[in-house]
């Protein structure tokens, strides 16, 4: 049947199983738009194109399905790179389209015009520019192809006005994507998994270090299993967190920079390190030199170019994690752990004292209250929790217990301040069943909160706690510990977000007590809309402990003399 | 220590871009890249020289493969290879140095495409090494223009490398031949 490109484009994405996408219309993209009251696909009008591209992610992240992001040339699409390369860094499934203009425009600086083929060239898991309607059946669902499947990641398809203006034959079966060199299927040679298995059978003191590409690979159940059958302890990134429950026995937390500093110890003594799904960030295992060094180490991972990239293996199993650990599970045997878990146990000590339940108010409210107080009364539900990047981003990473798998939505890889508050949106379009509660520094959600209005123009019920502690409190922090506390450019004078969020017509509160935290928490989860609560926090606090960037692992700068009132880290 | 990769792209617009861009991203020095038609007209073939140690050079081959529209990557640094580089050069030559200079170039099996008063213009095609050689022994009588196009490199042996891109059904095929001839 004859089409124009216009149609063809939303045919494709519904045939590719899309009901949402987040966007921006202007003149290149016009065409799309208008050919959009034919479909049924539900467009979500974003306030920023960067918006409408954390939306996709938060999309993607949530749910596992290809998020959408829709915009027109130029500044429309040059606004989405930060959300681009938010999604590359985290391997997020995300399909961008962009306007562009005429293709016989293309290269005279028409109006308009950007390049950003070009421009999203190191960003992009891949891109197209597509000049014709008769290419583009084939090259969206390529794109969609390539976004969803190996490691995933962002692709961008940029179509000329006049592709989605004129017509042909469209005929789905026959656009088939045509990817001669692209394998996303790879899996290990028997002579791996054997060296693998040997090298776990010998350890006397293994860690699992488990990232995100488990719940990329849905290995949730595998993983369990594996660390059940062998008793092998597991530590966690960022990104990994909720990939075994935090209540599960084995788990012992984060690692990192600002991991728990009995698990980054355990790292250290290690003799064997089986890496699953993570990529040896630099956040994560401090200086290289001296990272793990007594330890052998395994790496499962779906891209070969992450095995020896950061850290040496002595066995790489390329693969996805699921299918690997299948593999691998039926031929493992149980290791006795025993001796080397009361050695965990012992560097856990008194520095596992983090719980502040108990701990007297005296009248200060600090950040780690209201995360534990938050996970306390969320705990029980199906809550999806989404953080922008910060000290609180760090705060709820220790503090608020990850038991499900992507309950956690973060931009770790690039640390994307103003990630939240958009991401929140494309997670509750995605799940709508879900709590959603976003966690952002007052700094992070002055960057976007422009999408205050795209939640309340789409009736969403979302929760946003800001943890108002008047700076850029990570870089301050940073400046007290490195800079002799010259806090350049780190205060803020913040609006006052109770008036803010009412003129959105967002329920909003302020707490800077204790004892308000509970209360506002279940007053947000009563209420049927939007709630924003601004949560004024200690300003001076830090983040504890922490791997000064470029330290060993285990070199980590603890809270110097415990307040009585937040968590003790040691 | 100098790597050389043969590498067979799709022949689609942008594609050099590609290649040269994730070298430059990832901090990878290319020393040479050259670029041309194959047998097949849907595939291009690249020869690229980089200075990397043997981890590095895996993980060249490794974020090549990343790139969507790379269907192989052969690193021949080690194998038996044939190596071709050409290069012109105009070098001054008056009176007495032209008989000189035409010398050097016939010992060189080298060949003059041009002529003119004051120089010659000599073209030469070889390993790197050759190239270089002869360059030294003109070097004394003035250099005036050089260009070198980079090299190109083929496996020794009747059908090594070839590769068979299937366009239709989405997969590479690609036909290696193991027990290749070391013939010349
Ligand atoms: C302020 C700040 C502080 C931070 N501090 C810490 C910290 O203390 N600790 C910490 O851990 N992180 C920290 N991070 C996050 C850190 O920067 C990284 O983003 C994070 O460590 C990456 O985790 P990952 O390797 O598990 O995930 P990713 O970066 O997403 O890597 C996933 C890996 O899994 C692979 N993969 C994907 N899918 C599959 C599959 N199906 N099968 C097999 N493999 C697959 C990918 O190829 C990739 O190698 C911090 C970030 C910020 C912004
Ligand atoms: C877009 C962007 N710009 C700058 C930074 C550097 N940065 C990292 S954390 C941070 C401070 C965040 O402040 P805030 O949002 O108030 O959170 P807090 O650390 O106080 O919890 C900054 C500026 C960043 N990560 N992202
Ligand atoms: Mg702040």
């Amino acid at each position: 049947m004859t089409k124009t490109g216009a149609a063809i484009l939303w045919e494709c994405l519904e045939r590719e199983g899309v009901q949402h996408v987040f966007g921006y219309p202007g003149g290149a993209i016009l065409p799309a738009y208008d050919a959009l009251k034919h479909s049924t696909i539900h467009h979500v009008l974003v306030r920023h194109e960067q918006g409408a591209t954390h939306m996709a992610d938060g999309y993607a992240r949530a749910s596992g399905r290809v998020g959408v992001a829709v915009a027109t040339s130029g500044p429309g699409a040059t606004n989405m790179v930060t959300g681009i390369a938010t999604a590359m860094l985290d391997s997020s499934p995300i399909v961008c389209i962009t306007g562009q203009v005429g293709s016989k425009l293309i290269g005279s600086d028409a109006f308009q015009e950007t390049d950003i083929t070009g421009v999203t060239l190191p960003i992009t898991k891949h891109n197209y520019l597509v000049t014709r309607p008769d290419d583009l059946a084939r090259t969206l669902r390529e794109a969609f192809y390539v976004a969803r499947s190996g490691r995933p990641g962002p692709v961008l398809v940029d179509i000329t006005k006049d592709a989605q203006q004129s017509s042909c034959e469209f005929d789905w079966e026959a656009a088939r994507p045509q990817l001669p060199g692209y394998r996303p299927d790879l899996s290990p040679t028997p002579k791996e998994y054997a060296q693998a298995l040997d090298l776990i059978q010998n350890a006397k003191r293994p860690v699992i270090l488990a990232g995100h590409g488990i719940l990329v690979s849905g290995a949730m159940p595998e993983i369990r299993e594996f660390a059940d059958r062998t008793g092998i302890p597991v530590a966690m990134t960022l990104l990994g967190l909720g990939a075994l429950p935090a209540s599960h026995p084995l788990n012992l937390g984060m690692m990192g920079m600002h991991g728990e500093a009995w698990v980054n110890q355990t790292i250290q003594d290690a003799d064997l390190l089986i890496a699953v799904g993570m990529r040896f960030d630099d956040r994560v295992t401090g200086s290289l030199k001296t990272y793990a060094p007594s330890a052998k180490k395994i790496h499962l991972d779906i891209d070969p170019a992450e095995i020896n990239k950061n850290v040496k293996v002595d066995v790489a199993l390329i693969g996805d994690v699921r299918e690997v650990l299948r593999e691998l599970l039926p031929q493992i045997q149980a290791a006795d752990c025993s001796e080397w878990r009361d050695h965990i146990d012992g560097l856990k000590g008194d520095a596992a004292v983090r719980d502040i339940q108990n701990l007297p108010d005296n009248g200060h409210l600090y950040a780690a209250h209201v995360i534990n107080d938050l996970w306390r009364e969320t705990r029980d539900g199906q809550t999806v929790v989404v953080t922008d990047v910060g000290q609180h981003q760090m705060w709820e990473a220790q503090y608020y217990k990850h038991d499900q798998p992507y309950s956690l939505i973060t931009s770790g890889g690039l640390g994307t301040m103003g990630f939240a508050l958009p991401a929140s949106i494309g997670v509750k379009v995605a799940c709508p069943e879900a709590e959603v509660w976003v966690v952002v520094g007052d700094g992070g959600f002055q960057m976007t909160m422009a999408e205050l209005a795209t939640m309340v123009q789409e009736n969403l019920k979302i929760n946003i706690a800001i943890i108002n502690n008047g700076y850029l409190g990570m870089v301050r922090q940073w400046q007290e510990f490195f800079y002799e506390r010259n806090y350049a450019a780190t205060p803020l004078l913040n609006p006052d977000f109770v008036k803010l969020g009412e003129a959105y017509g967002i329920r909003s509160l302020a707490v800077s007590e204790r004892a308000g935290v509970i209360p506002a928490v279940q007053a947000a989860r009563e209420h049927d809309g939007p709630v924003l609560i601004d949560f004024k926090v200690e300003q001076e606090d830090s983040v504890y402990p922490m791997v000064a960037a470029g330290a060993a692992l285990h070199e980590m700068i603890r809270r110097p003399n415990p307040l009585e009132e937040t968590a003790e880290d040691e | 220590m100098m790597n050389t990769f043969v590498v067979y792209v799709e022949n689609k617009p942008g594609v050099l871009t590609r290649v040269a861009s994730l070298f430059r991203r990832r901090a990878f020095n290319i020393d040479s890249l050259t670029v041309g038609r194959t047998e097949k007209p849907e595939v291009s073939r690249m020869t690229i020289t980089a200075d990397a140690d043997p981890d590095q050079a895996r993980r060249i081959e490794a974020n090549l493969y990343k790139l969507v529209n790379v269907l192989l990557v052969e690193n021949v640094t080690q194998e038996a290879t044939i190596v071709r580089d050409l290069a012109m050069i105009k070098v001054s030559a008056q009176h007495e140095e032209r008989s000189h200079v035409l010398e050097l170039a016939s010992v060189f099996r080298a060949r003059v495409v041009d002529v003119s008063p004051d120089s010659l213009t000599i073209e030469i095609t070889g390993a790197e090494d050759k190239i270089d050689g002869l360059l030294e022994v003109l070097r004394p009588y003035g250099v005036l223009e050089m260009v070198r196009t980079g090299i190109v490199a083929m496996r020794r042996g009747k059908k090594s490398g070839a590769l068979a891109a299937s366009a239709t059904n989405g997969t590479a095929q690609i036909a290696m031949d193991d027990d290749a001839s070391q013939s010349v």
